[in-house]
């Protein structure tokens, strides 16, 4: 069998031709099902965010710590997207674009290492800056092979 | 009702993410993830303007919490890191890291300069 390429875009690639061709006929279903995974992911970001929020100057961890498992769970989703349950074609939209990316946020990262430094803790900055790096991208590995390990092993393709 | 400004904004940001990068990605044939680093480098900005502004709490639910947060996107950001690392484009993996972080900052200062300066 012809496997279809694996992404290099999480959100959407178009060298993927399933991917190239999910809004037709009607753009409806996969645009909604992001929609509605993204206020899903806003709204448990926001809870986390609130349960541990940092002083001016203090260590973001609330965001580190939603960036890091939101890059966990996409390693362990795109293994299920691309090796598993390769017909569901709301599932990557929905939990992936919507819900990951509505979850984990490049923004807030930005403006937290800014905010940090500013309020005169420049070395608190630079370690959530980098903190947050060696967190995230070793978790999107991790997530992954352990997604192969448990589930792909498991499940005849 | 901050609940609900905040899942405006991330109803509207999410799709705008998927929609840009499309369009990104329809434009080029390189697999540069520039769609990605659009969107987070533009919600960086937005964020940076709505943290300069003396935003009230209604605002920073709806553009900052809800639009940027789900328009941003860490998760897709390291994935299509990793997968450049794994496809040998290792070049192109860091300079994701490198231009992300250097035009996000960059953008979300600006982004507060120019807010501030307005008032």
């Amino acid at each position: 069998m012809e496997h279809e390429p694996v992404p290099i875009d999480a959100d959407i690639d178009l060298h993927v031709p399933a991917e190239r061709a999910e809004l037709r006929p009607s753009p409806v279903p996969v645009l909604a099902a992001i929609s509605a995974g993204g206020v899903c992911g806003a709204l448990a970001r926001y809870a986390v965010a609130r349960t541990w929020p940092h002083d001016p100057g203090g260590f973001p961890w609330a965001t580190l710590v939603i960036n890091v498992t939101g890059c966990l769970l996409i390693g362990v989703l795109m293994v299920i997207v691309t090796e598993v349950a390769t017909g569901r074609r709301l599932l990557r939209p929905f939990l992936g674009v919507g819900v990951l990316g509505g979850y984990t946020t490049f923004s807030t990262y930005a403006v937290e290492i800014h905010q940090t430094a500013a309020a005169g803790a420049p070395w608190t900055a630079l370690a959530y800056l980098a903190g947050t790096l060696a967190g995230a991208l070793p978790a999107v590995w991790a997530g992954s092979a352990l997604a192969r390990a448990l589930i792909v092993a498991k499940a005849p393709l | 009702m901050t609940l609900l400004l905040i899942a405006v904004g991330a109803a509207i940001g999410a799709p705008l993410r998927y929609l840009t990068d499309r369009a990104i990605q329809a434009r080029h044939d390189s697999v540069f993830p520039w769609g990605t680093l659009t969107v987070n480098v533009a919600g960086s900005l937005v964020l940076g303007v709505v943290t300069g502004l003396p935003a009230t709490s209604a605002w920073t639910a709806l553009l900052g919490t809800g639009f940027c947060g789900a328009l941003t996107t860490y998760s897709t950001f390291s994935y299509e890191t990793l997968r450049l690392a794994e496809e040998g484009a290792r070049f192109y993996a860091v300079m994701n890291v490198v231009a992300s972080v250097v035009a996000g900052l960059g953008a979300a200062a600006v982004g507060f300069v120019f807010a501030q300066a307005l008032q």
